[in-house]
């Protein structure tokens, strides 16, 4: 847990030695965790046997019902709980011996921002700035005023943190993360509390750090901010990893559903059961169902030959959330 | 490759960058006017402030009648003697806050140093930030001894202040009967207002291992003010006079004892080894605790 003195600094070789380390295990991942385990003092397994790597350069997202561990995973991320069992390397280092080195590269935003109300936005970041061992006092000036500027705060960094609306809070967060340059960034839920604007905003941001070269690990419980901005994505429930890989892929699992719109539903469903199509569902105007094997032409010949007035025809392309309800065989409960 | 990329330019965003070697002290500066900033930091220093002038109006109004020396019979130690020496106000006045006080402010900041930032959870930010958590736990520990010193020359000066307006200034006599003059009374003001101070860094160690143990800042000065509360009763009980020698309060009002002419050092120097062994054993408990604890709000 603790850290090699500020009063002795490494040579400087062993600083190089440090970067290459970083670089070589950059293949294997920015955060790679191996069976990473966290069990608390009630017995409880919040975290149970996780592999999760992140490829570098990703904007990862990661997904999961509140209380399936990923804050917990995040916590353990950033050396602030001790893992049960099991490691975690955060930029090729392990986490969380090598803290000292490696988070000073990393922004993070850990569930909602914490300020000091009686400060002005401008001073929080001063302070944070202050902890952090690597930032250099002679630019504090002009990287906070940049910090506050690429999050849009500016006109208000001069009021109190207390007077901020929740939105502005989380921009403010935000822009702690972003006083250095970083080569990770963690976002923990870094749209809550904004206005659609605002998230507009966010995940533009989050695009222009990502093609910089910063690898983000976002985490979310909004499936189509993960679908929009997330090339990779990882799902947890109760701890345990459930699956992970490019956001295209994870989609592609889950088979899109065929959906046919007209007048005459009950005939459509009659004639779509005949050709082999299952799990029909009939909506008003609507008839969806699986897709059979054979070819969906010869399904909507059959349709049209049997009379069926048909408006529509078509397969709607898998969502995330589709494929999440297929992986976990749940609902994405954002209350639960 | 590796070795020549690292070398290669200063702006990239691997590369490394090295703590500068003063970062502690603006770790340290950026604590102090953190604390120093606090409204409630701020509402502590005005309370002890009044004190003095609360005795000191006190004394004047009950001797304003002619009486040549206020006689209480009672209250705290020289009071009688204001009346010839305003100086004596800074000496009445600090015995009269050290006993609760002064300890309930320090109570009050070294209680709130880590469970009040756990409680609104900047403390995680600082964490990641990364400042460290040993270096962490010093610089509050660092800014809890300059609030006592701060808090202590705030009792001092304003006594000091109240005494020069309200009574005359001189020579004065020390406990022993000698006279000394008014600058080297100045002197041992001041040797006392650090002696008091140096008496507070045993509670503020005390109060910053309560504040490891929980996540909120009320919890643990409550805490830290009950122990203190506690620890002072039970100096008052006389069967219990084989465990006094060992409670943080039972030396502090041997700073008087500068005031006698030679200086008896015996109590004051054992107040302060005292200090130094509970700053000493809870500063250890902190650390042990603060470095291994699981840090979730």
């Amino acid at each position: 847990m603790d850290e090699p003195s500020a009063t002795q600094p490494p040579p400087p070789d062993a600083d190089a030695d440090a970067g290459a380390d970083a670089r070589a295990h950059a293949g294997a991942g920015v955060i790679a965790t191996r069976g990473l385990t966290k069990r608390y003092r009630g017995g409880q397994l919040a975290v149970d046997g996780l592999d999760l790597t992140v490829p570098a350069g990703s904007v990862f997202g990661f997904l999961g019902p509140n209380g399936s561990g990923k804050t917990t995973t995040i916590r353990m991320l950033m050396g602030l709980i001790a893992p049960t069992s099991g490691t975690a390397r955060v930029l090729g280092q392990p986490m969380p011996r090598a803290s000292r080195a490696v988070l000073p590269q990393v922004g993070a935003l850990i569930e909602g921002p914490a300020l000091y109300g009686f400060l002005s936005g401008r001073d929080n970041l001063t302070r944070y700035d202050a902890a952090d061992p690597t930032a250099d006092p002679r630019t504090r000036r002009t990287r906070v005023a940049q910090a506050l500027d690429r999050v849009g705060l500016s006109a208000a960094a001069g009021k109190k943190a207390k007077a901020y609306s929740l939105g502005m809070k989380q921009r403010l967060g935000l822009a702690a993360a972003l006083l250095q340059p970083r080569r990770l960034l963690v976002l923990d839920e870094p749209t809550n509390g904004l206005d659609p604007q605002g998230m507009r905003e966010i995940r533009t941001l989050v695009r222009e750090l990502a093609f910089d070269g910063t690898t983000v690990f976002l985490s979310s419980h909004l499936l189509d901010e993960i679908e929009q901005v997330c090339t990779h994505a990882a799902v947890m429930a109760q701890g345990r990893l459930v699956t992970q890989g490019a956001v295209s892929d994870l989609a592609a699992g889950a088979r899109g559903r065929l959906v046919v719109t007209t007048p005459d539903p009950g005939d459509a469903a009659r004639v779509l059961k005949e050709q082999g199509v299952g799990d029909l569902v009939v909506a008003e105007d609507r008839v969806t169902g699986e897709p059979p094997e054979r070819d969906l032409a010869e399904v909507n010949a059959a349709l049209v030959t049997a009379g069926v007035r048909v408006r529509g025809f078509g397969v709607e392309r898998a969502s995330l959330e589709d494929a999440f309800v297929a992986l976990t065989g749940e609902g994405f409960d954002v209350a639960g | 490759m590796s070795r020549v990329e690292a070398a290669v330019p200063a702006g990239a965003v691997d590369v490394p960058r090295r703590p500068g070697p003063l970062w502690t002290f603006g770790l340290l500066r950026s604590e102090l006017v953190t604390t120093f900033r606090r409204w409630r930091t701020l509402a502590l220093l005005g309370v002890l402030a009044a004190v003095p002038v609360l005795v000191g109006i006190a004394v004047r109004i009950e001797t304003g009648d002619g009486s040549p020396d206020g006689r209480g019979g009672g209250g705290p130690a020289f009071i009688s003697q204001i009346t010839n020496n305003g100086l004596f106000l800074v000496f009445t006045a600090l015995a009269a806050t050290l006993p609760f006080f002064l300890p309930m402010a320090i109570g009050v900041v070294a209680g709130d140093a880590i469970a009040g930032e756990a409680g609104a959870g900047t403390l995680r930010y600082l964490l990641v930030a990364p400042a460290g958590r040993t270096r962490l736990l010093l610089t509050k520990y660092a800014t809890t001894i300059a609030f006592c010193l701060v808090a202590t020359l705030v009792v001092a000066a304003s006594a000091m202040l109240v005494g020069a307006l309200l009574f005359p200034l001189g020579d004065l006599t020390t406990i022993s009967g000698t006279r000394i003059t008014f600058a080297e009374g100045l002197g041992r003001a001041a040797l006392i207002a650090l002696v008091v101070a140096a008496s507070l860094t045993g509670v503020a160690a005390l109060g910053l291992f309560v504040s490891t143990l929980t996540g909120s800042g009320i919890a643990a000065m409550a805490t830290t003010v009950g122990l203190l509360i506690t620890v002072q009763i039970l100096d008052q009980i006389p069967q219990l006079h084989a465990i006094q020698p060992y409670l943080f309060s039972h030396y502090w009002l041997s700073f008087a004892d500068l005031l006698r002419e030679p200086v008896y050092w015996d109590d004051l120097v054992r107040n302060l080894g005292l200090q130094g062994l509970y700053a000493a054993v809870f500063g250890t408990a902190a650390w042990a605790r603060f470095t291994t604890k699981d840090i979730s709000t």
